[in-house]
């Protein structure tokens, strides 16, 4: 790869020096860069990190930043703000060059900065830019920075970083062309993958067990190394697909615990359910809007601010949709069924004509952005944000159900409507609070949902069918069972994925669902009272 | 009870004269299509193909209400059946197609040979037959209907449960239909029909024929429900709708009764589907979406559930405005319908038909969740 | 509605509905559309066939849009024929029936003399059938996956040798990572069944073997792409270098990007190449984590010709909205819409078979460069442009086709249709004419 790298910069050099148009092209170590072809462009940036100039560190950013530009006539320039400097000497031009266009990026080039980073960064003083650059290495192996590696690594005191220059170097050894006298480093390179274990380990691996011109220990072992991994992969993959069951579940949960309330309470079924969550997701983009328009300095924690916001709006909504909806539908369930389908159809329309039919962009902080590994698993931090929310929110609501006036009353009328009425209890006001709480709890859920789909008035019809499954499965009114349903959907659904595709693991779940209801029609986890409602 | 009886008699002598002037209207305006073009009378294509569509609604209008207004099951997945009766009609006009398509594959309709498939799967086997197709448009959706229903009744799945998993039913199937690898063409389902019957499916008379078989098996379909909700059937089976319960003391199977109306109404969904897919020309599983299904609960809800008529009358008016509406307002419509689907559950709890008789006894169960709380027990 | 109803008896009220909805339609009834300053004489209709509610609103709307534009300024130019032009909107609500109705609709009722619209595949299938009875002209402006080719309408997106091929030459060259392995994840529809097809051939021909080749199916909406993701992952962790071809449609692609860049695959160690992402899905995602992701269209907002900076800011002055973006299918309207003028000038009429005839051949500037011409199977000559994602939401053109390429209706890559072409010039005048049997299987246009 270097080498090639190498061999098509020195053509590259010739080639420039031949054919640079115009007097004053220099074949220096910024040549490369002035030029139009990636390939060119690519190999510039080699050479000039290799080069040790002075001014090439500012000179890569500015590329990366697309700030670099170039004459036809070889010069490079680096736009600051509206001052354009030579990019050799770090001087302001003035005028600005004529034909100036910028150096053209794309992931071939982004590859070679990528490489030149790895190359400055194995020796900063910064243990984490030194890792970096081993895990950079060891992704890409470069055999001409084998020395280097094995000098780091002499004097290098951290374990982390220790251990993955190992692994570099050990992919370094093995993308070598095998020859008699590195049998033994090999052996040794293979020993210290099979150590590492990973995917990326194993790729390697798996390609010196099948090189012929391989020594047949080397492959011996190799292929002893992959089978290894390969036990060990399947048994994270296992954990790994827990993981993203319980991350499906908890957004299954999230959808479907405000529904729980309605329904559980209320025998409500509230078909604008769905367009609560989205109107939660279309409020915190807009709390993002006006946080970075007024206060730019709270954007990392916008997300944070919108969760009560939406919280107070949805529930908002949820009251002013009991008042002056569903109440005049009391006592005739499926009445509410078709009044809240037709209120959802106005709210997406509504949301159309005020935000537009296209989606709109929703940040994710960069706390949530990204992921990181445990054992052999990548937990993505967005997905265990949302689990951890979900739980939360869940608690939370156990706890208002539990320890506040307003949860004893709901439950009293959860379980016998007449009879909680009988004792006093305010129950169009229990209705409405019910209400405005399920809805609190779907906007919760659409700012959840905002940070893994899309942000389109079409959110909220994706989430409806599968909520009020998680609520039918679980069993009405009953939270433990809305918890147990949504992780046995989740996790049911994530099981089946890999064999059988995304699409029939949707269909066999829903199947499977509706097969269960009709063996026992009140969910896994039935309410016993007198007054829950057929 | 006398409140019932006060309004049994009426939708019923209502039914016959609905279905002659259905089918009045059909002929007439069959006929006039046939005119020449300049004729003043003479009706477009559109006017034929649209109206034969709202016919076709109204079918799949009426088996939602002999469930939902007279059995008490508010379906959300009646759409299913009607699809599936489409489907099965499809892949009749699909194999008459036959060398036409643009492969000229005489024998695999073109998205199997878009699909590298060189044979027939089992299940198409015998489409090409007209007889085995009409077979098929009743028999699936009732087969399916029967199996469904045997299994919910019997376990007394009812009220919004039962409303519920009749939406995960279409959901399921329309996920099903969206697989390429199903056999029925993905996505883009069944379409680009050539002939019925060796008729050339664009032809006007064709289309007028089809208009008047529409109306006829509407009309057809409007008596034969007349006859089983009316009746010694017809009472047992509001007995069910009001009071399950007190029905089954009576020594009464509540689930055989229901189970045999809504297998009736499957099957009318059923040829509902199969008259909608001549006239339009496609089916595909869009047909299948849940919102299809409570749509259509929403026809039955506008003219009046619990009457026969009205639901014919419900189908036709929401279709006939969205017509309008979709290419007058077209930013507007859906703020319209959704208003449509408020308005009549708030002000119009019997729909159209109940203005003409203001004083109505709503539906007991719905009135009184105590009487159900009684079979509240343990399934 | 609740004060008048009861007067009327049922019956009555049964047969008003019904004659006044056939007086209604068979009147040609139609809401005033604004005509802009025009010249006088019988407006010219055009139909405008794009849902504008349901879940393919998200994309058609703008479509809409662009339509009215155009029509209102050709207007301003002074009409077509001396004539005004009159937009005819309607909605088909994402319902592919009610398509078929509203096509019917536009062109036995309202009588235009061009229709405009469609998106989705099953859209334009669902229609294609009343457009060849009634003999009326659709203008299709999105890219889709070919293997059809029909009279009445006309292909003004690519067809898959315009994107998907020339995207895939990408992938494999240099510049474009030299990738030999290759995901193919779209969405279970006809469009990327039928375009993965397409590319394992074509990936078999360059060399890569099957076992390199991943395809994989998702429903529509797709919005939990954790194990996928993972699995695309694995797929790319085997030393080979590895690129993947997403043919995911609109609503999906963001879910998935961000599992993307939260797994951490960034466009340096697995491209994506995607045929159904542009700068309007852009719009709705956060970018900054895609940076190099790939697309390949023939239009890119970014890219700079007077003609095109001409018509984003008519657009930004149309829209009254200087942030809204431009894309690909905008651009084949505003190519099929000016090539329809410039035939129905040629023809001097508006009749449909004229005008059909006098389509072919006509040329027109594309917007970013070079010219379209209309080819006898009634697709474009179009250049192919491959953009990398970049933080502002735009992209940038990292390649192009050095010459245009002219669309196939029928690929030469699937074996059923190798040996097809389309050509609705006489003496052929056949949509699939084989050319080693000299036969049409079709009908031929007399």
């Amino acid at each position: 790869m270097r080498s090639l790298a190498c061999l098509t910069l020195v053509v590259a050099f010739w080639l420039g020096a031949v054919l640079a148009p115009g007097q004053g092209a220099r074949a220096d170590d910024f040549a490369g860069l002035a030029r139009g072809q990636f390939e060119a462009i690519a190999g510039g940036v080699a050479t000039l990190a290799a080069s040790g100039d002075p001014q090439a560190e500012s000179v890569l950013h500015a590329l990366e930043q697309r700030r670099l530009f170039f004459t036809p006539s070889g010069g490079l320039f680096i736009r600051q703000g509206e001052v354009y400097r030579d990019a050799r000497t770090g001087q302001p031009v003035s005028p600005v060059p004529d034909m100036i266009a910028p150096v053209r990026l794309n992931n071939r080039v982004r590859k070679a900065l990528v490489a030149a980073w790895a190359e400055r960064d194995l020796s900063s003083p910064l243990v984490a830019k030194r890792l970096g650059a081993a895990e950079a290495l060891y992704h890409r192996p470069d055999p001409a920075m084998l020395p280097a590696i094995g000098r780091v690594l002499s004097g290098e005191k951290d374990r982390a970083v220790r251990s993955a220059l190992v692994r570099a170097r050990a992919a370094t050894i093995l993308e070598q062309a095998p020859a008699p006298d590195q049998v033994a480093a090999r052996l040794e390179a293979v020993a210290s993958l099979r150590a590492a274990g990973g995917l990326e380990a194993r790729g390697i691996l798996a390609s010196v067990a099948a090189s012929a011109s391989e020594d047949a220990g080397v492959r011996a072992a190799a292929r002893a190394a992959v089978s290894r991994i390969d036990w060990t992969l399947r048994v994270w993959g296992v954990l790994q697909n827990a993981f993203y069951g319980l991350s499906y579940g908890s957004v299954l949960l999230l959808a479907a615990t405000g529904l729980a309330i309605t329904f559980g309470v209320m025998g409500v079924i509230n078909m604008a359910h769905g367009e609560m969550m989205m109107i939660g997701a279309y409020v915190t983009w807009m709390v993002q809007q006006g946080i970075r328009m007024t206060v730019p300095g709270l954007e990392p924690i916008a997300l944070l601010i919108a969760i009560p916001v939406s919280f107070v709006v949805c529930a908002a909504f949820g009251v002013l949709i009991e008042r002056g909806l569903i109440r005049f539908l009391y006592g005739r369930p499926l009445e509410t069924l078709l009044a809240t389908w037709g209120l959802s159809l106005i709210l997406q329309q509504a949301v159309r004509s005020v935000f537009g039919p296209t989606n709109i962009a929703v940040e994710t902080p960069s706390w949530l952005s990204g992921s990181f590994a445990l054992g052999g698993m990548e937990i993505t931090l967005n997905r265990l944000g949302i689990l951890v929310f979900a739980f939360l929110v869940l608690g939370g609501l156990m706890l208002v159900l539990r320890r506040t006036a307003l949860g004893l009353e709901m439950r009293a009328v959860t379980q016998n409507r007449r009879m909680a009425a009988l004792m006093g209890i305010r129950t169009p006001r229990v209705d409405a609070m019910a209400f405005g709480l399920g809805a609190g709890l779907a906007g919760l859920a659409g700012v959840a949902v905002s940070q893994i789909d899309n942000v389109s008035p079409n959110l909220g019809q994706s989430y409806i069918i599968d909520s009020f499954m998680v609520v039918v499965f679980g069993g009405v009114g009953n939270l433990w069972g809305t918890l147990a349903a949504a992780m046995a959907l989740g996790m049911g659904g994530k099981v089946l994925e890999p064999t059988i595709g995304a699409v029939s693991a949707k269909i066999a779940i829903l199947v499977l669902v509706i097969l269960y209801i009709q063996r026992h029609p009140r969910g896994m986890f039935p309410v016993r009272g007198r007054g829950i409602e057929s | 009870m006398s409140a019932f009886s006060a309004t049994m008699g009426r939708p019923f002598s209502g039914a016959a004269r609905t279905a002659i002037v259905v089918v009045a209207v059909a002929v007439a305006v069959a006929l006039a299509s046939l005119l020449p073009e300049g004729n003043p009378l003479h009706v477009s294509a559109f006017v034929v193909s649209l109206s034969g569509k709202y016919l076709a609604y109204a079918m799949l209008a009426l088996a939602v209400d002999l469930v939902w207004g007279f059995a008490g099951i508010l379906t959300l997945g009646h759409a299913a059946f009607f699809a599936l009766g489409g489907y099965a009609m499809g892949m009749y006009l699909m194999r008459e197609i036959g060398a036409r398509g643009v492969y000229g594959n005489a024998n695999l309709p073109d998205f199997m040979i878009f699909l590298s498939w060189n044979r027939l799967p089992w299940y198409w086997w015998g489409s090409d037959h007209w007889a085995w197709a009409l077979l098929l448009v009743f028999a699936v959706p009732g087969l399916l209907a029967g199996l469904f229903g045997w299994l919910a009744f019997r376990s007394r799945v009812s009220g919004v449960y039962l409303s519920i998993i009749t939406q995960a039913l279409t959901y399921a199937l329309m996920l099903a239909f969206f697989q390429n690898g199903l056999g029925f063409g993905g996505n883009n389902g069944l379409t680009d029909f050539k002939d019925i019957l060796g008729a050339d499916l664009h032809a006007a008379s064709t289309r007028a024929m089809l208009l008047v078989v529409t109306a006829v098996a509407l009309a057809g379909a409007l008596l034969a429900a007349r006859f089983v909700v009316g009746g010694r059937f017809g009472h047992l089976l509001i007995a069910v709708r009001d009071a399950e319960s007190r029905t089954r003391f009576l020594g009464y199977r509540p689930e055989q009764v229901k189970l045999l109306v809504w297998v009736f109404s499957a099957m009318i969904a059923g040829l509902g589907g199969a008259l909608y897919v001549t006239q339009v020309g496609i089916i595909n599983p869009g047909e299948f979406a849940p919102a299809n299904s409570i749509e259509s609960v929403i026809w039955v809800a506008v003219g009046g559930r619990g009457t026969l008529s009205g639901a014919v009358l419900g189908a036709v008016l929401v279709n006939f405005g969205k017509t309008l509406f979709t290419a007058w307002l077209p930013a507007f419509w859906l703020y319209g319908l959704g208003l449509l689907f408020v308005v009549t559950t708030l002000f119009l709890p019997n729909g159209l038909m109940g203005l003409r008789r203001p004083v109505r006894a709503l539906p007991a169960a719905e009135v009184t969740p105590e009487v159900s709380n009684v079979e509240g027990g343990e399934a | 509605m609740s004060d008048i109803l009861p007067s009327f008896s049922r019956r009555t009220f049964g047969r008003l509905a019904l004659a006044s909805s056939a007086a209604a339609l068979a009147s040609g009834w139609r809401p005033g559309d604004a005509l802009a300053a025009a010249p006088g004489g019988e407006p010219i209709k055009v139909g405008i066939l794009h849902s504008l509610s349901g879940t393919m609103a998200i994309s058609e709307t703008t479509l809409k849009d662009v339509m009215l534009m155009l029509i209102a300024e050709q207007n301003r130019k002074g009409g077509l024929l001396g004539r005004p032009l009159q937009p005819v909107v309607v909605d088909p609500a994402s319902n592919w029936p009610l398509f078929a109705e509203k096509a019917r609709q536009l062109l036995s009722v309202d009588k235009v003399a061009a229709a405009f619209g469609c998106w989705t595949s099953v859209s334009r299938k669902s229609v294609l059938p009343v457009f060849e009875e009634l003999n009326g002209i659709l203008f299709y402006p999105v890219q889709y996956e070919g293997q059809e080719c029909s009279r009445n309408i006309f292909y003004t997106g690519a067809a898959p040798n315009q994107q998907a091929i020339p995207a895939v030459d990408y992938l494999l060259s240099e510049d474009g990572g030299g990738a030999r392995r290759f995901a193919l994840v779209g969405t279970d529809y006809v469009y990327p069944r039928t375009t993965n097809q397409i590319l394992a051939n074509y990936l078999r021909f360059k060399g890569i073997r099957d076992e390199d080749v991943m395809v994989n199916y998702t429903p529509f909406g797709q919005s939990d792409w954790q194990t996928i993701v993972s699995q695309i992952k694995a797929f790319g962790s085997t030393g080979k270098k590895t690129a993947v071809v997403s043919t995911i449609n609109g609503d999906a692609n963001v879910p998935f990007y961000k599992e993307l860049g939260n797994q951490g695959i960034s466009a340096t160690d697995i491209p994506v190449m995607a045929f159904s992402v542009g700068e309007e899905e852009l719009a709705g995602m956060d970018t900054r984590p895609l940076v190099g992701q790939l697309a390949a269209w023939n239009y890119f907002e970014s890219i700079r010709t007077p003609a095109n900076e001409a018509f984003i800011r008519e657009w930004h002055a149309f829209t009254k909205n200087p942030k809204r973006t431009t894309n690909d299918p905008m651009e084949a309207h505003y190519i099929g819409f000016n090539m329809w003028v410039q035939a129905v000038t040629k023809a001097g009429t508006t009749d449909h078979d004229k005008v059909i005839d006098a389509m072919v051949g006509i040329r027109q500037p594309n917007l970013t460069g070079g010219i379209a011409q209309m080819l006898p199977d009634h697709h474009l000559t179009k250049p192919v442009y491959i953009g990398e994602i970049q933080e502002d939401g735009q992209f940038s053109v990292v390649w192009k086709t050095p010459d245009l390429v002219p669309g196939q209706a029928w690929s030469p890559w699937v074996p059923e249709t190798k040996n097809l072409i389309g050509d609705w010039t006489k003496p052929i005048a056949c949509g699939n004419y084989d050319t080693v049997t000299k036969a049409c299987l079709g009908k031929t246009h007399a």
